[in-house]
């Protein structure tokens, strides 16, 4: 019948005597697609690291393709089939698309040269198979986050592999080019290699994975036929505990309008955007990466120039040269990139959620205890876990640190929140908490912009859905309309006249 | 306060003082004496007050390497000023205005190219070191500029209870940049911007503004040094007056805890640092070893201090 490719047998991992990782003996059949879920800190990362040699377990052992495997190698794992992608890129930002992908394993002519040719054409095959449209001889530096992942996948399969290891590789990628990958894994199933497939995003991993194995706080929960386990179902077994619902229930009222943006542009970016968004709505941005959401978001915030269009506030009209500018109007952003523009993981919690407001603890020195005061209060209101208000963020999770970002974004008390891609790379839990303290937010008169590349939460939080392509918005949603099939219409073209 | 002292960057440099301070005082009987003690604070108080700009700069994710041309030229032009006004107690307060001003245009000008013309700090600072040595070099044809009267030199030489006016100097500004760097919204934004630039930008910090001043208050810090250490000597040598002192002041930030890659910092530890490379000396010279091998162990001090760093930074994060 089904053929074992790898068989674990107790394994456990502990870093300075605490336990990750506790006795996880599992099958993993060969041709098959095993998803991995459970939430942050739950083990996944550290299974996959163990399987891919990266780790060696604590206690227990590994069989490959019926062979004890040697756990303290990440080279002979290699050697033996198994390839991995890890979650965070691993590119060298200087050197270029082929260079980046046979890195270490350089094609060479008999004279000890680089096959520079043999290496550029093998890499645009790669890239046929992955149907992305990325130049084997452009830089990583002018590479959008897809096409990096992109790059990413290629060179984990530019080698046949038996065990094909995929840690969260969805999270930057839009639903089309989603659909490439699950269809690349589906022709690697085929040929017989085995996916392991790590993900937060449920749909996915029912859509695409064979079975699916549950982790919680290290501990193996269940591994069962994906067919068999619907979302509600993983959800509530990652989690231990029943979550009512993902998201928390819509609510109407609607107040006056607080910012109108009107023919908005900017060259490279963006055109004639117009919206309005009201007090107590939370209006959705979709679209595939590059539409322009995120460059909307960064005009009205004054980081970005535009060449033409207004931008009101409360009536008042607002031309923006600075994110100052944009605070003192009463707009708040929660950025996209958490660790490259949100916060400053080197500083304390404290200091993170009174960076942008701290005028108000200011005069003109620093008062430390308000500091603590208004922290103390977001820790409790956003359920921050975190040692201490002192602790150096890099201490904190990723859900963690996003609801510091939140926080910060808060305390200059905005009528007005832009959020962008707000639950990227969260665990379930975060991701419940941040959907309910934004809609929380929204209820008690709140402006947001929600802009987000999963359909999943746009359609759940949103009452109203703008859709962008190429820099334009083509459509808006609202009520019944605001559903998957709709916004992809849009986002794609079929829809919307362009 | 002794707590605070010893949970922040500057622990490790506070402890290699206490060190320092117990070998020194075992080597030689003589280093315990409160003339010598004194000594070595007026001894770093000069370059220890540049140092204490030069944090700021650090902090930011800058370097300023024109502070030691920089305290020449200023040092010069505050003598000339002095001299064409005959030397008394207006003349002096002239002076001193006038080298106030030249300090903090000169570092207007280090700032504003490193932020608004977006030139490497490391290549501008390092222009105008070689400008800044050369137009003083140019105004005293490569000879002494030299103040007139006493009541200049009597400044320089003055102190308060036994202690030089310098080191008073010195610990005032230390604990009044300290508050800036700890208390206050620019403070707390330089250190955002070190620590990263985009971050702050995109956190309604005016990153240019607050790098730039980082700069003028480096070359205010310049400018009363080259007023109190012209006027202890009485005069200003255009060739070697402040020859080393960006070495001096860099070392001093960098022994006392703060990473050179910015984004975190501390004053008191400029002071620290400043103090360690003087008990050196100090200890070198009570040795008797050639002065010409002082610069290798100030040099290997440093290189010290940055790989302790490395590691315990290390330490931090696993």
């Amino acid at each position: 019948m089904t053929e074992t490719l790898v068989r674990t047998t107790g394994i456990t991992k502990e870093f300075s005597s605490v336990r990750v990782l506790n006795d996880i003996s599992i099958e993993i059949r060969k041709g098959e697609i095993l998803g991995i879920i459970g939430e942050n800190g739950a083990g996944k990362s550290t299974f996959i690291k163990i399987l891919s040699g990266i780790y060696a377990p604590t206690r227990g052992s590994i069989e490959f393709g019926g062979v004890a495997m040697d756990l303290r190698d990440a080279k002979a794992a290699k050697l033996a089939g198994v390839s991995l992608i890890p979650q965070e890129f691993n590119l060298v930002s200087t050197l270029n698309v082929y260079e980046n992908i046979f890195l270490g394993d350089e094609l060479r002519l008999r004279g000890g040269l680089l096959d520079r040719k043999g290496m550029i054409a093998r890499t645009r095959e790669l890239m046929a198979d992955l149907k992305a449209s990325v130049e084997p001889e452009a830089s990583i530096g002018a590479l959008s986050v897809a096409q990096k992942q992109m790059v990413e996948i290629a060179k984990a399969i530019k080698i046949e592999s038996k065990l094909l290891i995929m840690d969260e590789p969805t999270t930057v990628l839009t639903s089309h080019e989603i659909e490439i990958l699950f269809g690349l894994m589906r022709e690697l199933k085929a040929r017989g290699v085995t996916v392991v497939y790590i993900s937060h995003k449920l749909r996915e991993v029912k859509a695409i994975c064979d079975r699916v194995m549950v982790l919680r706080d290290g501990e193996y929960i269940c591994l069962e036929d994906a067919g068999a386990l619907e979302i509600d179902e993983m959800a509530r077994r990652m989690v231990g505990r029943e979550l009512s619902q993902i998201f928390p229930p819509k609510s109407a009222p609607r107040g006056e309008v607080l910012l109108e943006v009107r023919n908005l542009s900017s060259p490279g970016a963006f055109s004639d955007v117009s919206f309005d968004l009201r007090a107590g709505e939370i209006l959705g941005f979709s679209g595939l990466i590059g539409a322009g959401r995120t460059e909307v978001a960064e005009a009205i915030m004054g980081i970005r120039r535009t060449s033409g269009g207004g931008i009101r506030v409360m009536g008042r009209e607002l031309v923006p040269r600075s994110p100052a500018d944009a605070v003192a109007a009463g707009i708040s952003y929660l950025s996209e990139d958490r660790q490259g523009s949100g916060v400053l993981t080197s500083f304390a919690v404290k200091k993170n959620v009174t960076l942008v407001s701290l005028r108000d603890y200011a005069r003109p020195f620093i008062d430390s205890k308000k500091e603590l005061e208004r922290t103390a209060f977001y820790v409790d209101r956003f359920e921050i876990k975190t040692p201490s208000p002192e602790a150096r963020l890099e201490n904190l999770s990723g859900g963690n640190q996003q609801k510091v970002s939140l926080a910060k974004s808060m305390d200059t008390r905005p009528k007005i929140l832009i959020v962008d891609e707000p639950t990227r790379g969260v665990d379930v839990k975060a991701k419940h908490d941040i959907y309910a303290f934004i809609r929380a937010l929204a209820d008690e008169g709140l402006a947001v912009m929600f802009i987000s590349s999963e359909l999943e939460e746009i359609i759940g939080m949103s009452g109203r859905v703008i859709v962008m392509k190429e820099g334009r918005a083509v459509g808006e949603l609202e009520g019944d309309r605001v559903n998957e099939e709709e916004i992809m219409y849009y986002a794609t073209g079929i829809k919307g006249g362009l | 306060m002794a707590k605070k002292l010893l949970r922040g960057d500057n622990a490790l440099s506070l402890i290699a003082l206490v060190v320092l301070f117990v070998i020194s005082a075992f080597a030689s009987p003589y280093f315990l004496q409160v003339q010598n003690l004194l000594n070595i604070l007026k001894q770093v108080s000069y370059s220890g007050m540049i140092g204490l700009g030069m944090a700021f700069v650090i902090i930011g994710g800058g370097i300023d390497l024109s502070v030691g041309s920089m305290t020449a030229f200023i040092g010069a032009v505050a003598i000339l000023v002095l001299n064409a006004l005959g030397g008394g107690a207006l003349a002096i307060a002239a002076a001193f205005v006038v080298a106030l001003l030249l300090g903090a245009a000169s570092g207007f000008f280090n700032g504003i190219i490193v932020t608004r013309g977006r030139v490497a700090p490391f290549i501008v600072t390092l222009g105008t070191m070689a400008i800044f040595r050369s137009l003083t070099l140019y105004i005293g044809n490569a000879g002494q500029f030299i103040a007139q009267g006493d009541k200049y030199s009597n400044m320089g030489m003055s102190s308060l209870v036994g202690i030089p006016t310098a080191v008073i100097v010195f610990f005032a500004f230390a604990f009044a940049l300290s508050v800036l760097l700890n208390r206050t919204r620019f403070g707390r934004h330089t250190c955002a911007v070190g620590a990263n630039e985009k971050v702050a930008a995109f956190s309604a910090i005016n990153v240019n503004v607050t790098r730039l001043f980082s700069y003028v208050i480096t070359g205010l810090m310049v400018a009363v040094t080259a007023v109190l250490l012209s006027a202890r000597m009485n005069s200003v040598n255009s060739s070697n007056s402040g020859q080393n002192f960006e070495m001096d002041a860099i070392a001093a930030v960098v022994i006392g805890g703060t990473p050179m890659t910015g984004g975190r910092g501390t004053i008191w530890g400029v002071v620290i640092g400043a103090i360690i490379l003087g008990m050196i000396n100090n200890m070198l010279n009570m040795l008797s070893v050639s002065p010409y091998l002082q610069g290798t162990v100030k040099g290997l001090v440093i290189i010290a201090a940055v790989f302790i760093q490395r590691g315990s930074a290390k330490d931090a994060r696993a």
